[in-house]
Order: C-alpha cells, then structure tokens, then sequence
C-alpha cells in the first residue's frame, strides 16, 4: 500500500476523516527530517515554500536547503536557533487530513509536549537506534501516558546507521513497550525507520524485509480515530444559551456546546450539574439540522423538556452516568509558566466551559520524570515544566471527571486572575493510568506482532 | 518475547466525523467560546472566501437567533467591486451591521501617505487597531489559516493582543485541549482565528458542501490583466499599468481576494467549484506565494505584519 501523491479528485477528498497527532523527539533524533519527508512526500510542501528554503540556505552558504526552515517560522527562531512553542501543520493523503501539533525538541520541551498531546489521538516518540532507549525516551513516554495519549508509535530512527539490523530495533522496542506499558499507555506500535533515507517512512524499506508491518504513513493513514471519545459517558458543557425572541421562535431555547465525550439520544433521561435539576433531551439541533442521536466531538444545540435555570458552565449528562461534582479537585499537574505555583496561592480554574476561583490547598509531591519517576514529596513550589500532584478547593462546586475516564471534562487551566496568564495544565486524579492486563494468550504468541 | 504491540488496521468508528464535519464543529465551538466570554466581539469581514466561511460559520453556530457580532471591514479603497457587492448583499440579507474603516479616510486627512509601491494592504493596519479601540472591541475574528504561511503556523487559536495591537510570540500562552483563555487587560483584545486548522482546501471544499457564494472572481474569467513581478494584475485607477507593462486578455481566476495593488490572478481554466477544488489539489504553489505581493516583501514580512497589529 503506498499512498497517493498524485492531485486528488473532489470525491476523494471528501470521505477523509482528521487525525491530530504529536511528534516527540529531540533534536538530533531527526524530528525534523521526519516531519519534513512527511510533509514532502505528501505533496504539502510546494515549490514556493521549497525555493524559499533554497534561497535562504544558499544565502547562508549551505548547499543543500536546510529542511528545519520549514518548521522554524519565525525571526528569532532563525536568527538565535531557538523554537518558540509549538507550530502546527497539516497535510493529507486521499485517506486522511493530518494536523500535526510540532513540538519543539529542546528548549522547555516539557510543557510543549504536553501542550501538543493533549488534543493528539496520536504520538510519535523518536528514538535514535544507535543510543536505544534514553532518559528523553522514558520523557516522552511519560508525557504521553499522562496525557493519556490513544495510540503511541515508536519510530526507531537511523537504522541505516545500525546496518538495519532486526535485533538492535527488536531490543529498542521491547524496552521501550514494557516501559510504556507499565505506565499505562494502551496501544503501542514499533517502526524501524531511516528519516532521512526514507525507509518506512512513507515506502516501505527494501532493507528491512524482515519488517512486515506498516509504514509511519501508512499508520498514521489507518489508526482508528474518536472511537475513545463516543466509549466514554455523555458529557455536554453548555457553552451558550440561544434564544432568538423573534416572532418565528418565540420560545426557542437551546444549549449550545460542543460534545465532549459519549452519545446524546432525544429522549433521555439527563442532569443539570452543579444545580442536579433532571429532565429529558426534547430535541437536538446539529448545526441546522434536527437529528435523534450527536455524538462527540460535534457541536450541537440541545433542548430540553422542562424550562430549567440553564446558562454558560453548566454541565448536561445522562441521569444514570454522572461525574462527581467536589469543591475539592486533587489533580496531575503540569506546570506551563515561569512564575512557580506555590501553597496558598489563588488561580482561576477554568474547567469546560466553567471559570471558578481556587486556592491551591497542597502541592503532595512534584514527579521526576528523568529518573524512573521517583517522587519528591512536599515541594516548596511547582517550577517551570513541573509535573506534580496538587491538591485545590475551588469557591463553587465543579462536576469534574477523573482525567483517565474522560480527558475533556477531566483536565483544566489554571490561570492567574491578575494579569489572565495561564499558569497550568490540570488532569484531574492519579497521574498514570493502570497498565492493561495481558491480553489472554499473549504468551503463546510467536513474537513481535506488527 | 511477549508482545503488546498491536497492529491498528481496524476501520474508523461509526462515529467518526469526516475531516470537514471535524473542522466545522471545532468552528463552531470556536464561535461560541467568543460570544459567551467577551463583550464587544466584532467579525473581519471582507467579502473574501475566508471571511464567508467565517460568516456562514457564525450563522450556523447561533441559528435560529442572530449572529450576535457585528462586522468590520477595512477598506483599502482598492476592492474589486463584485467583492463588494457581495459584501453588501451579505450584510443585508442577514440583517447584519457593518463598520467600514478605510485608508483612503486617512490618507485624505493625512494620517497615512501613499506608499511609493501603491501598496496599501500594509497601510491597513493602523485603520485597523484604531477602529478596535474606538469601538472598544475585545475580540476580533479573523479568517486566517495556519497553512498559510510560517509565521501563521506559530499562532494562537485566542491570540492576545496589547493595546497597540502588537503581536509578540514569545508571550503566547499555550493552548491546551479546548480551554481557551480570553482573559484580557482593559485596552487589550484577543484576536480570535476559528479557522486556523483549515487548509486552502479544507475552505473550498467547506464552500463546495455548504453551497457558499463567493463573489465570481475567484472562478475563471477573462479580464484585461498586465504582468508585474510575476503576478497578473488587474489595471485600476491604483496605478497600474504603468509604461512597459502591456496590457493583454487573459482567462484568469483570484485564489485570493486582497487589495488590488497586491493580489494578482493566476492563469485557470476552472469556472465551476468542483474544478477549483481539482486545480488547488494538483497547485505547486501555496496560495500567498502564487498571488501576494506583500509576502514576498522579505523573508519575514508577515510576521512583521503581524507584530505591528495585522492578521
């Protein structure tokens, strides 16, 4: 299966579905080139954008362009050679649109790989075959169990330097599965690839016949997408309430939100929280159309049968499935900003479509993700690029899911309600997810199974 | 060896969404976000494609009620006038208000001076920032893309701004999952971009399912055009063509709409949406890089832009 780099026809492009992922790597792993043959082969890069490159590389007296101009977009980013924060960019093949949340490698790459996983279905961790397995590997891995991130691929990278040898990748990926695996991280899939040669990248390597499983394309190109979010129980946030008062719709009053996770049916039974008034969906509007059952993530406009006391940051879910609702969120944190999260302080928690005020009650222990994720218990502070536990009470009550259940109406910001920055991404409960149980049979099995 | 390694060739869910119905929701939401936290959003509406899209957006997000933005347009005096009638056609179907800031007011009183290029899409800035803080808007939709260009791809979804506008990357706040944080100083706006995930394509086949008019420029016609710098334009009382620059007919299309100083035509043969959309999937060119002068002004010219006030 290759996929297709010809011009696609109106008909092909329109059944294709959207995969958000995120790239995680360091510098010299070779993100950039992996991210540049992706967007190449896929067409994504056009010839003006190439000759700008050229023409900038030359003029620094390189003689072939340097690819990481792509991905380096602004001035100070070109002239100092650092990356501000994370860029996103887009391609497409006929089976799929990407939107690829490009996490810089070096500098404060922790808050930027969080900030990339938490809206990826998809993660690619690169590692270098040539070191294996290394405290940034361990980083990622991490990064991305936390986030509970669907789908995990590790592309060990450079294996034309490692002769493309089956047991140097086949000991990096056992390593790195049984790493992932114990913190939680579902569903893990192992590439040897050569970004820069273009092994398994988008064709598959004449090298490596021994390999029999997908390209990093061709993954990317078939990983089943949202099947997660319509697993999980109903949520709805109302993020605005809508009431013509025209003589057409005298009486219309809908919730308007976004789904966050599960399926809503007319007819069902459903709560109003904070509040915990109950009453049945009488009509869904999607967009213009009227329809029986939405799903997440779609938008959508949710009447109800009894005239409730219903506005911005409430939270609509079926009557048998609720959240928990607590003025006391004990949570996994990452900390984003410069300015430390101290005991005592307090921050704005904004939670769906809800904006609450908050105290930081307790900071139980910051997490050292370098080194096997020892505990430090009872920091002073949460610093920059922190990932901690942290303990709040908030001024009013929050329905808040646990961020392992659903990842929506499990995390939060905390911001500062002086100035509006935003100080840290929250999720709430444990920090890693239980590892999956051993699926029946999985010691019989004959070996590497992609 | 046991392995835990699975092989993901399972179909997609029922449930999922195809790419547009993704973009549209997240649009949406978007939209939505704006009108339940700020108090003065207002809408950048030209009469261009993005600006469209935008505006059937916004209906689709508050129907049956009214849009609940006004809109802005700023007026470079160079506009293609079926943009303009469109726009106003627009406006008056939906029984919509529109603000129209024009350079021209300011080069007439002398605020700005007539570039020696005759470009003026770089003079729209200052009308620009001054018509939000004179109307005190505190959030302004813009239909810019993150595909359209690299400094673009570094932008926000809720983008703040200080009060003289300035965009400044290093003080970006992240953007986690859908948590958008509006929050802003008095005197400052958040510059809000419902379409940054949209590509040049996602748009026009957005236009395609939703039967969008767009003003006819954008499909093939024939129009007297001169070549400067690569670029058919369009002669007009903003200075062109100039000796030496002949002026021939030619079956052209805009891939976008801008000033007329600045936005040239491309050769097509593609009078029908369904040909566009097969002409822009088969381009080697992006779209600013084919027909925007102002980009090409220097490596950085958008981001200059954009420090400066601009979109």
């Amino acid at each position: 299966m290759t996929s297709t780099t010809s011009p696609l026809t109106a008909e092909q492009l329109s059944a294709t579905t959207l995969l958000r992922f995120a790239t995680a790597g360091s510098v010299d792993d070779g993100k950039s080139t992996l991210v540049g043959r992706l967007l190449h082969d896929s067409k994504s890069v056009l010839s003006d954008q190439l000759e700008a490159v050229e023409r900038v590389s030359l003029g620094r007296g390189q003689e072939t362009p340097d690819l990481a101009l792509l991905t380096d977009g602004l001035r100070a980013e070109r002239e100092q050679g650092i990356t501000i924060d994370v860029a996103y960019r887009y391609f497409a093949t006929a089976r799929r649109r990407f939107i690829l949340a490009d996490t810089p490698g070096h500098v404060q790459y922790t808050r930027n790989m969080v900030t990339g996983a938490s809206t990826a279905e998809l993660a690619v961790v690169l590692v270098d075959a040539r070191n294996g397995v290394v405290e940034q590997t361990r980083r990622h891995a991490a990064v991305a169990a936390l986030l509970r991130v669907p789908h995990v691929v590790l592309a060990v990278n450079k294996m034309d330097l490692v002769e493309y040898a089956e047991p140097v990748f086949a000991a990096i990926a056992e390593e790195f599965t049984a790493y992932a695996a114990s913190l939680g991280v579902p569903e893990i899939t192992a590439i040897p690839i050569s970004a820069l040669t273009g092994d398994n990248v988008v064709e598959p390597s004449a090298n490596m016949d021994w390999y029999g499983g997908p390209t990093v394309l061709e993954h990317l190109e078939t990983v089943p997408v949202s099947h997660d979010l319509t697993d999980c129980p109903a949520r709805f946030p109302v993020q605005y309430v809508i009431r013509p008062q025209t003589a057409e719709h005298p009486d219309y009053r809908g919730y308007a939100g976004q789904i966050a996770s599960g399926l809503l049916r007319v007819g069902e039974a459903v709560t109003v929280l904070p509040s915990g008034r109950t009453t049945t969906i009488s009509g869904i509007d999607a967009l213009g159309r009227s329809v029986d059952t939405a799903w997440a993530p779609q938008s959508v406009t949710v009447r109800l049968t009894d005239d409730l006391d219903v506005s911005r940051g409430d939270l609509i879910a079926p009557s048998g499935s609720l959240p928990p609702v607590t003025q006391d969120v004990r949570a996994t944190v990452c900390h984003l900003h410069e300015r430390p999260l101290r005991i005592g302080e307090r921050v704005l928690l904004k939670h769906a479509t809800r904006t609450v005020k908050a105290i930081v009650k307790a900071l139980p222990y910051r997490i050292d993700l370098s080194h096997g994720l020892a505990h430090e218990n009872d920091p002073v502070a949460l610093e920059v690029n922190d990932i901690g536990a942290v303990q709040l009470r908030t001024a009013e009550p929050l329905p808040i899911d646990t961020y392992a259940e659903a990842r929506l109406t499990g995390a939060f910001l905390l911001i500062d309600p002086a100035d509006g920055t935003t100080l840290t991404a929250g999720m709430a409960g444990e920090a890693f997810a239980e590892p999956p149980a051993a699926p029946a049979g999985a010691a019989d099995d004959e070996g590497w199974d992609f | 060896m046991t392995a835990t390694v699975t092989h993901a060739a399972q179909q997609d869910s029922p449930y999922a969404l195809t790419h547009l119905d993704a973009l549209e929701s997240e649009a949406v939401h978007i939209f939505r976000e704006v009108a339940g936290e700020f108090e003065r959003p207002v809408v950048l509406f030209s009469g261009g494609k993005d600006s469209i899209v935008m505006l059937h957006l916004a209906l689709k997000a508050f129907a049956p009620a009214a849009v609940p933005f006004s809109l802005l347009h700023v007026d470079t005096g160079h506009n293609f006038p079926e943009v303009l009638d469109l726009r106003d056609r627009t406006v008056a179907e939906h029984g919509l208000r529109l603000h129209v800031a024009k350079v021209q007011d300011y080069i007439d009183d002398g605020r700005l001076r007539e570039r020696p290029d005759g470009l003026r899409n770089p003079l729209q800035t200052v009308p620009l920032t001054e018509a939000i803080s004179a109307h005190r808007f505190d959030a302004v939709f813009g239909g810019g893309r993150r595909d359209e260009e690299k400094a673009r791809a570094k932008e926000r979804v809720f983008s703040l701004r200080d009060e003289f506008s300035q965009w400044d990357p290093r003080r970006q706040r992240p953007e986690l999952w859908q948590l958008y944080n509006g929050r802003h100083a008095p005197g400052e706006h958040v510059r809000v971009f419902p379409l940054s995930n949209w590509t040049e394509l996602d748009v026009w086949q957005y236009i395609a399912r939703e039967a969008i008019e767009l003003p006819e420029i954008y499909f093939a016609h024939e129009r007297e055009v001169f070549n400067r710098g690569g670029m058919w334009l369009t002669a007009g009382e903003w200075g062109g063509p100039k000796a030496g620059e002949p002026v021939q007919t030619r079956m052209v299309r805009y891939r976008t709409v801008g000033d007329m100083s600045c936005t040239g035509a491309v050769d097509s043969a593609a009078t029908t949406l369904d040909a566009v959309i097969t002409e822009i999937a088969a381009s080697r060119l992006t779209e600013r890089g084919a027909t925007r002068a102002d980009d090409k002004m220097s490596e950085a010219a958008m981001e200059d832009r954009k420090r400066e006030g601009y979109f």
